[in-house]
This record gives C-alpha cells, sequence and structure tokens, in this order.
C-alpha cells in the first residue's frame, strides 16, 4: 500500500450511489477485460447530476470527454457514500480513472466492502465535513501512516479516522492477498 | 451466555461458534451463492485469475446463476455476458443456471419467449431464488445484488456482495462478516386493504432514513408482519439495502415453512427464533391501522410524503415491475383497481419473474384459476391499457437504452420499484416517485400521484397466488 497519496481533490455530496458513479447502462462492459476495462475509467461519475459534480462550484467532470483517466486523484464525499446496489464497477471505475483514496464521513457498507476486499481503493472514514472545507482542485496530501490529510491550497490539516479491523486486508491489497498471508487459500 | 438474534444464531452456527456479538468479524460458510448476467462475467474473471483457469467452484450443488438484468436488448455485448455464464456453467458443471436461450430474430431483438417451453428463462433472481427452492430458513446466501436481503423474509441471512467477494466464495465457500446488530421494527394490527408492505418499507426508510440501518439488521415483527403474505414480507427486507441495511429477516412460520417445503430439494435446514433476551440497538412500534399510502419523492427513497399531499404532481408514466414490486400479489394488487377502468398515461407492468407472467395468465383476479369466461389478471391489464413486457429487472435499474419501459428526458414516473435515485430509470433528467402497487395503478388512473383510499374500500384477496 502506499504510504503518502498526493494530488488533486473532487468533491462531492451526501449519499453519492453506485448509480451516480457508474450508470447502469455501462455495466454490459466485461471488467475482466482489459480492453473494456478502461471504459470504467471514461465514464467513471457519470450520473452525478451536473451542479453536484465537482463542488462547490460544480459543473465540473470528474473524467474529461473522451479520455480515460481523471486529473483529480482524491475523491471527497459526504455522508453515506456509495450506497446502492452492489455493483464492484463503482469502486473499479473511480480506480480505474486513477483514484487510489476516497475519503467521506461514511460509507454505505457494500461499497466500502468492495473498496477493501477488491483492493480498489482505501477508503477513509473523516470525522469532519471535509466536503464543506474542501474545494475541487485543492492539492491534498494524504499520509496513510499517520491517518492525516494535509490541504496544501488551503494550508490546514484534517484527521483521519483510523482504517480499523480492515487495514490488514488493505494493507495486504485485498481479501484474496489477505487470505494469502493468513494460509487459508 | 448473552440472548441472540436470529442473525445472531445463523451467524454463530456458521462460523462454529456457540455464540457472537455484534462489531466481531467471523468467518462464516456460504450456503448457497447467486450472480447474474450484469456481475457473473466480472466474478468468473477474478475466479480464474486468482484460482487458476482450471480452477472448481467450491460446490456445485450451491451455486446458482440468474441471468436477468439486460436480457431483452439489442446489445451484443449484453448477449456475449450471458454466454460467457454459459461457458461457466457448462465447464463447471453447475446445476442450477436458468438460461434466457436467445433466439435472435436479425436484425431486432433477441426473444427468449420465442418458444416459452424451450427456455429455463426465470426472470429476476430475487423471486426466482425461493421459487426454484434456492431460498431456506437459516441459511446464508450471498448474491452479487444488493437486493439479495430480500430472502429474508424466509428467515434467513441474505445480503448482496461485490465482484471480488463472490470470487472469493466461488473457490472457498467461505466470507468474512461483521456481525451487525439488530433494530426490531414492530407493526400492530392487521394491514388496511388500501395499504401494502410497500407502505410499511416507505415508512421505516422515511423515518430512519437511507443511511439509519447501515451494518445493520432490520428485523420485521409483530403480528403485522405474520398476517402479511410471504410475497409482502420479500417487499421489506427486499428494501433494507435502502435504509443501508445489512440484511432483513422476518420470523419463520407456517406461511414460510410451507412455501419452502413445495419448493426446496433440500429439507434440514435450521429455524431460528429471538431470544427472549436477544439485545436490540433500536426498537420502534407502528400501528398500521395509522398508516398511510405513502410515496417516496424524487430522488431519494427517504423522501417520505403521503401519496394524499402529492395529489398535484402530474405522471407522465406509471410503472409496475421488479423484485420489489413485480410479484404475483402485487400484480393482483395493480389489477383489482384497473378491472374495468382505463389508464390515462403509458403504464408499463413487467412481471417479476416468467412464474409471476404464467400466473398472471392463469389466475384471475383474486388469485384463483381463472374459470370459463372469466378475465386472467393479464387480459385485465391489458384491457386497462397497460403494456405488459417480459419478465426481467427491465426499466428499474435505466439499462440498455432499448430498455423496455426505461425514461426518456424529462418524465415524471410512479414506479413500485425500489430506487428513485437521479438517472435511476435511464434519463438523468427524469424524476421517480416510489410508491405501492395500489398508489401506482391509481395514479395511472387518474393522471397524477392518487391516494388508492379513493378506488378501494373492501380487503384485496389474493387467494393462493404465491402462497406455496
Amino acid at each position: 500500500m502506499l504510504d503518502i497519496i498526493r494530488g488533486k481533490a473532487y468533491v462531492l455530496g451526501d449519499n453519492i450511489d453506485t448509480d451516480q458513479i457508474i450508470p447502469a447502462k455501462f455495466l454490459s462492459y466485461n471488467p475482466s477485460d482489459p480492453s473494456e476495462r478502461k471504459y470504467f475509467g471514461m465514464y467513471a461519475m457519470d450520473g452525478v447530476p451536473a451542479g453536484q459534480m465537482g463542488l462547490p462550484d460544480g459543473n465540473i467532470r470528474f473524467v474529461k470527454p473522451n479520455e480515460f483517466k481523471s486529473e483529480f486523484s482524491i475523491v471527497i464525499g459526504g455522508r453515506n457514500f456509495g450506497c446502492g446496489s452492489s455493483r464492484e464497477h463503482a469502486p473499479l471505475a473511480i480506480a480505474e480513472a486513477g483514484v487510489r483514496v476516497v475519503i467521506a464521513e461514511f460509507y454505505a457498507r457494500i461499497f466500502f466492502r468492495n473498496c477493501v476486499n477488491g483492493g480498489y481503493l482505501v477508503p477513509y472514514e473523516s470525522p469532519e465535513r471535509l466536503m464543506e472545507i474542501t474545494h475541487t482542485g485543492d492539492e491534498l496530501v494524504v499520509d496513510v501512516k499517520r491517518n492525516l490529510l494535509s490541504n496544501v491550497t488551503r494550508r490546514t490539516e484534517h484527521k483521519l479516522s483510523p482504517l480499523g479491523d480492515v487495514a490488514p486486508i488493505i494493507e495486504a491489497g485485498g481479501v484474496f492477498e489477505y487470505a494469502k498471508l493468513a494460509g487459508m487459500i | 451466555m448473552a440472548g441472540m438474534t436470529i442473525t445472531e444464531k445463523i451467524m454463530a452456527k456458521h462460523s462454529g461458534r456457540a455464540s457472537v456479538s455484534p462489531g466481531e468479524n467471523v468467518w462464516v460458510n456460504v450456503d448457497v451463492l447467486m450472480t447474474h448476467d450484469i456481475c457473473g462475467p466480472g466474478t468468473i474473471g477474478i475466479f480464474k485469475e486468482k484460482f487458476g483457469p482450471h480452477a472448481k467452484v467450491w460446490d456445485k450443488n450451491r451455486v446458482v446463476i440468474i441471468p436477468d438484468h439486460y436480457i431483452f436488448t439489442a446489445d451484443d455485448k449484453c448477449h456475449r455476458n450471458v454466454q460467457i455464464l454459459r461457458d461457466f456453467v457448462r465447464e463447471q458443471g453447475l446445476i442450477y443456471y436458468y438460461d434466457p436461450e436467445f433466439v435472435k430474430n436479425e436484425p431486432g431483438m433477441p426473444n427468449p419467449y420465442i418458444d416459452p417451453t424451450r427456455t429455463s428463462y426465470k426472470g429476476v433472481c430475487h423471486k426466482a431464488l425461493p421459487e426454484e427452492g434456492h431460498v431456506r430458513p437459516g441459511e446464508i446466501l450471498l448474491g452479487t445484488d444488493s437486493h439479495t436481503c430480500t430472502a429474508g423474509a424466509f428467515g434467513q441471512f441474505a445480503t448482496g456482495v461485490g465482484n471480488t467477494d463472490a470470487a472469493f466464495t466461488l473457490g472457498t465457500g467461505k466470507t468474512w462478516l461483521k456481525v451487525p446488530p439488530t433494530m426490531k421494527f414492530v407493526f400492530h394490527g392487521q394491514i388496511p386493504p388500501y395499504l401494502t408492505a410497500k407502505d410499511l418499507i416507505l415508512a421505516v426508510i422515511g423515518d430512519i432514513s437511507v443511511s439509519g440501518a447501515t451494518y445493520k439488521t432490520m428485523y420485521f415483527a409483530g403480528e403485522g408482519i405474520s398476517s402479511l403474505t410471504l410475497e409482502d414480507r420479500m417487499t421489506l427486507t427486499n428494501m433494507a439495502i435502502e435504509a443501508g441495511g445489512k440484511n432483513g429477516v422476518c420470523d419463520v412460520d407456517d406461511k414460510t415453512l410451507r412455501y419452502v417445503r413445495a419448493r426446496s430439494r433440500i429439507h434440514d435446514y435450521d429455524v431460528f427464533r429471538d431470544d427472549p433476551d436477544a439485545k436490540f440497538c433500536y426498537e420502534q412500534e407502528w400501528d398500521l391501522a395509522a398508516m398511510e399510502p405513502l410515496v417516496a419523492k424524487p430522488h431519494s427513497p427517504d423522501n417520505k410524503d403521503t401519496a394524499r399531499n402529492c395529489r398535484d404532481v402530474k405522471i407522465d408514466q406509471a410503472y409496475v415491475g421488479s423484485c420489489t414490486g413485480g410479484k404475483i400479489t402485487d400484480m393482483i394488487f395493480a389489477a383489482s383497481i384497473l378491472n374495468g377502468r382505463q389508464v390515462k398515461v403509458p403504464t408499463f407492468i413487467v412481471p417479476g419473474s416468467t412464474e409471476v407472467h404464467r400466473d398472471m395468465k392463469q389466475l384471475n383476479l383474486h388469485g384463483r384459476p381463472k374459470g370459463p369466461g372469466e378475465k386472467s389478471i393479464e387480459e385485465i391489464l391489458i384491457d386497462a391499457g397497460c403494456r405488459v413486457g417480459p419478465s426481467g429487472c427491465s426499466a428499474c435499474l435505466g439499462g440498455p437504452p432499448d430498455t423496455f419501459g426505461r425514461l426518456q428526458k424529462t418524465e415524471v414516473c410512479i414506479s413500485t420499484t425500489n430506487r428513485n435515485f437521479p438517472g435511476r430509470m435511464g434519463s438523468a433528467q427524469a424524476s421517480v416517485f416510489l410508491a405501492s402497487p395500489l398508489t401506482v395503478a391509481a395514479s395511472a388512473l387518474t393522471g397524477h400521484i392518487t391516494d388508492p383510499r379513493e378506488y378501494v374500500s373492501s380487503p384485496i384477496e389474493t387467494g393462493m397466488a404465491g402462497v406455496a
């Protein structure tokens, strides 16, 4: 796992559901086929209503049209991030666009589980309402060892909640790697 | 030893322990793993990548594959995905697979209904699982679909997982779970004729919010629940995920056992009940006589209001379908209001399963075999001006652009489905109101959101429909 993650913030609101993260019409791509998997990056966050795309101003696309990677590498959300369907395509799409860490107040549980078990994203929880004090485009640094977020643009620091029970799975890189280390498979 | 809830007992048994407590992480043995056409290909890919190209599933009798999402579409990738399932089933020698067996009518859509006797296609997995005998009390069911929690109506632990979790279980028969605390919702009294379980669950979600049950079990109890049909209980547990719930569960009673005995090939299962000193993290009581027909307004299932308050909302479309609102009793509820009347807006009917569709053709309005000269449920709906489509997930989640009933532009739809997130039914500009089949049918007749009490005064009989 990376110790330091740097990049620009992409800020979203509360209850970002998996239909917004990756609309159902794109689920016919097969994530196991590399030539199709990249399209999940292209269409990540495609279902977020325009006014909510990249807060506080909105109307900022996560991925520019016809591109596969986002210029943003850290996603900030509000409450209940990733609610809705169990589609693993959701964390996969965010990761495929180039993101490695998501920070939200709390997560819907299947999304959280998919982030961890699939090894796609580090799903941090924040005791602060970061979506209200972070602007899309802010330069951020996440120190995974210290559970600390620095907003370089605003010169602020924010404690992140420790990863807790799932830290060993995240450190291993996913549930398969964790089970291998534990001698289960 | 502290008292345990149903969910805690199921987890203790499946982790080989005498007891478990909320918050503990346990490895459990899984009884049944289900996947479908949109998550199956990814699951199979991870399974082969991690366990090797020649790996075998842990138990070919415990894997169930039910294509249901993108079946009636001309999109070749969707057909390719079903072919990936079909190839995996053959390679692994799986027994429980329900194939739409496409017959493609160039250049249009494939039509699995072209000869129903030749296809084992079932429709929506959450309806097909109990119908085909894959749901039993006391077991653990995982499915690559968030509405897998539906099966909790049968007193089992059922929850949705992603592709990686499913692939892990495919190879090992195990998964890790955090034991959830249980929230208890008690319903007193008998359900009035103008309400269905949909109103009950919209009331609960509206109260506790879309994240009010995150990581928790939602347990539905009381004589109000035991008086419900199993299908209506499925509506409750189905939408546990809409409050963030890990699972929903109901007590097992004679209705449950009758259904399971008639369907399951396995008769060895546990019926767990709460201990008298079981601990609940939250308890709420409801008086059914005091409840009203509800809707969830755009764009969140917890945006609760009464149907009455929304009577000024004009609708462009009505939709009856999905794992939540496409069961045979839902069809009877809708037909009982539409019988002998004409809809004012396009009204789409999507049977939840091919069994529901068959019953719609064979049963009368009261859920009994249709006699000579009597209309079937389907005939009543068609005569009222409804369009009946093939069973499957259809427009509940939008789907490919050629999906039956998919919303266009800024259309306003009232629907018996489960989610009204932005863009959920296909158009990012559309608005979806969630409601019971009674409220949807009443609204279809008037063209605006309508309280079904304007049409329903006496109890609606559903007879033997969906009973066993």
